[in-house]
């Protein structure tokens, strides 16, 4: 499916050692969005099927990032920034330090934080326990990702502002003369923003070629499915037609991930687009397309069958949850 | 009469850019509209051309901020706010990047219309958190607001006229400053912008009149020192107007009405300015005239807070100073 030429570029590899294979962090990162979303009766589950290959893969073996700085139990909400909340940080620390020969990470659907932490915590940089502090009052581990919530650097919950950001972060990173790139994950929802496509002509227009994304093709949105929503027709030609090198994979293949991140893209930005399934790896929540964007269960019975099926299928025992 | 100065901007941000590499121009297909066209030619390594696509522009400069840059935003003042405002407050205000958003043709300086005249600008960016304003009115304040916006620590919006500009003033725009043109004991005349130039037509008239007026002129809109206002709306007997190019609801008028209304004093207020309205294409004279903006609007309502009927007419005042709907000033007739 990858069509465009390959480099001879070395692979970068992380600074930490690859203790598990990105399949077993995968499937780790859907055993937690699973337990987290029967305990809390209800959740981003959908979003764990599709994207739980490229957030494995990003972090585990393609982004070239340091070692987490702030603590593992993240801090509560300190404020937003402001000229007195002198404290102020972001959660980009979780990704390391912002660094010149560091790759940056943007996260562009907010709505995808579950997953995140979750991702986050499967690959060490965020401890178990932050789940827990998940959309509760007080905490950074908010519901949609803001800037302070771990692993997000900025807000992009409205959607389809984060690849302009992450243009504008790569051209002057490259001014700087830093070397390292840029990436994003994306949602394909986001290709209905026509701020997408103003950021695939700048970033083209301006040859910013250290700038990378990777977008969930998932094909749902929060209405249900995208065809149902809006025909985005063919996006691939669309990006391609914007300025931007495309490479069309099937997203839990991680094989032709590894491929389609190596491809040349001089003077133009990568974007990878990766055709997933809203239930990859859970086939029993099939029954409930197409309304995928937030898992709720009708009733305690809807929970309790959905918990036994899908704990099957991730080969963990059902979530001994509170009633 | 009035020195004129041509292009008062166009030469100012090169000087500083010159020497200010973090520093970058953007423009939004409007760049000689914005008179950086120079700049553009001479140090295109300096100026990135986003195209007409202001959304990518406002969250793109976020990125650049991020990265360290202080990117100088280049467009109409009304093309930074009302499309791209989602990522105006996302990408820029909330984390406090250092953008600055230079607005060209404030309020009715444009004959445009309403696609084009930036309105209720400042009651939209005072209600953003984070976010710093400006207002240049005349060539000294032009001159020195791309210094004085790059020394903000955070986003910065700035009203900034071109073209053929008066000299009002000669000491630069200080930030939380505000000028004090007159000290006068009856009536406090506060504006902003164009408005003074409008006002201090009426300055000799007045004083024929034997009205005492106490004249402040605002450059920093927000932050606002309301302890600073407040010593001046004491000074005076009758009450305050405000003048500003601009709608009546968000911008000085209602800055003042709080202040008012926070520190519980009587004191009588006039607020001129757009009713609540929108304008339409005009030349600025006749829309100042049009919308009651102009030296006799203000008269009129000093005359209703004194109670007293000064029999100002219109040769009383300083003449109206016209610009040429064509000049080499400006990029084109708008």
């Amino acid at each position: 499916m990858v069509r465009a030429p390959r480099t001879s570029k070395p692979k970068k590899s992380p600074p930490q050692a690859n203790a598990r294979s990105t399949e077993e962090i995968a499937l780790g990162i859907r055993r937690r969005v699973f337990e987290h979303t029967i305990r809390n009766n209800g959740g981003y589950l959908s979003q764990a099927c599709s994207a739980a290959e490229q957030l494995a893969w990003l972090y585990n073996e393609e982004l070239h990032i340091g070692e987490p700085t702030p603590p593992p139990v993240p801090e509560p909400f300190g404020g937003v920034p402001s000229a007195t909340n002198a404290d102020y940080h972001t959660g980009a620390g979780y990704n390391g330090p912002a660094l010149p020969h560091f790759d940056r990470l943007i996260f562009a659907p907010a709505h995808y934080a579950l997953v995140a932490y979750a991702t986050l915590i499967e690959v060490g940089r965020l401890a178990p326990e932050a789940l827990g502090q998940f959309n509760k009052d007080g905490s950074s581990v908010e519901m949609i990702g803001a800037e302070h919530s771990p692993g997000m650097e900025m807000h992009n919950g409205t959607l389809g502002i984060g690849l302009s950001t992450a243009a504008g972060l790569a051209w002057g990173r490259r001014r700087k003369g830093e070397t390292g790139r840029v990436w994003v994950f994306m949602s394909d929802g986001e290709v209905e923003e026509g701020q997408t496509w103003e950021a695939v002509q700048a970033a083209a227009y301006h040859g910013i070629d250290t700038l990378n994304a990777i977008v969930d093709v998932n094909a749902q949105q929060c209405d249900g499915a995208m065809d149902s929503v809006m025909d985005v027709r063919d996006i691939r030609a669309k990006f391609e037609a914007f300025g931007a090198v495309v490479a069309e994979i099937d997203g839990h293949d991680l094989t032709e991930m590894r491929d389609a991140a190596r491809i040349s893209h001089p003077g133009q930005p990568l974007i990878i687009l990766a055709k997933t399934s809203p239930f990859q790896s859970m086939s029993y929540l099939e029954r409930r397309f197409p309304r995928l964007h937030y898992v709720r269960f009708k009733d305690e019975a809807d929970r309790a069958a959905t918990n036994a099926a899908i704990a099957a299928e991730l080969g963990v025992s059902p979530v001994d949850y509170a009633h | 009469m009035v020195e004129l100065v041509n292009r008062p901007y166009a030469g100012a941000f090169e000087a500083y850019a010159v020497t200010h590499p973090e520093v970058l121009c953007l423009s939004a297909d409007l760049t000689s509209s914005c008179e950086i066209d120079g700049f553009r030619d001479r140090h295109p390594d300096q100026f990135l051309s986003l195209g007409m696509a202001e959304q990518n522009m406002m969250s793109f400069a976020g990125g650049l901020g991020l990265a360290g840059f202080r990117p100088f935003l280049h467009t109409f003042g009304v093309f930074l706010y009302r499309r791209p405002y989602d990522q105006l407050v996302a990408s820029v205000a909330y984390p406090r990047r250092k953008v600055r958003l230079m607005g060209f043709l404030p309020g009715v300086t444009t004959p445009g219309g309403m696609t084009h005249q930036a309105i209720e600008d400042i009651s939209v960016m005072r209600s953003i958190p984070n976010m710093t304003i400006l207002e240049t009115g005349d060539a000294t304040e032009v001159e020195s607001i791309v210094e004085a916006a790059d020394s903000v620590d955070g986003p910065v919006y700035a009203r900034v006229l071109r073209g053929s500009v008066p000299r009002l003033f000669d000491t630069p725009i200080v930030v939380g400053k505000a000028r004090e043109l007159s000290l006068g004991t009856d009536v406090l005349v506060i504006t902003a912008g164009i408005t003074t130039e409008e006002a201090l037509r009426a300055r000799a008239a007045l004083k024929k009149a034997g009205v005492s007026i106490r004249h402040i002129h605002l450059s920093t809109i927000k932050p606002f020192d309301a302890r600073y206002l407040l010593d001046h709306l004491q000074s005076v007997r009758h009450g305050v107007v405000t003048l500003e190019n601009h709608v009546t609801e968000g911008g000085i008028g209602s800055l003042v009405a709080e202040t008012i209304a926070d520190a519980g004093i009587a004191k009588r207020l006039i607020r001129l300015g757009l009713k609540d309205t929108y304008a339409h294409g005009g030349s600025r004279p006749y829309l100042m005239r049009t919308y009651g903006l102009d030296a006799p609007a203000l008269v009129a309502a000093i005359e209703k807070l004194t109670g007293e009927a000064f029999g100002i007419t219109e040769a009383d005042l300083d003449a109206v100073r016209i610009d040429a709907v064509h000049s080499a000033a400006k990029a084109e007739a708008l």
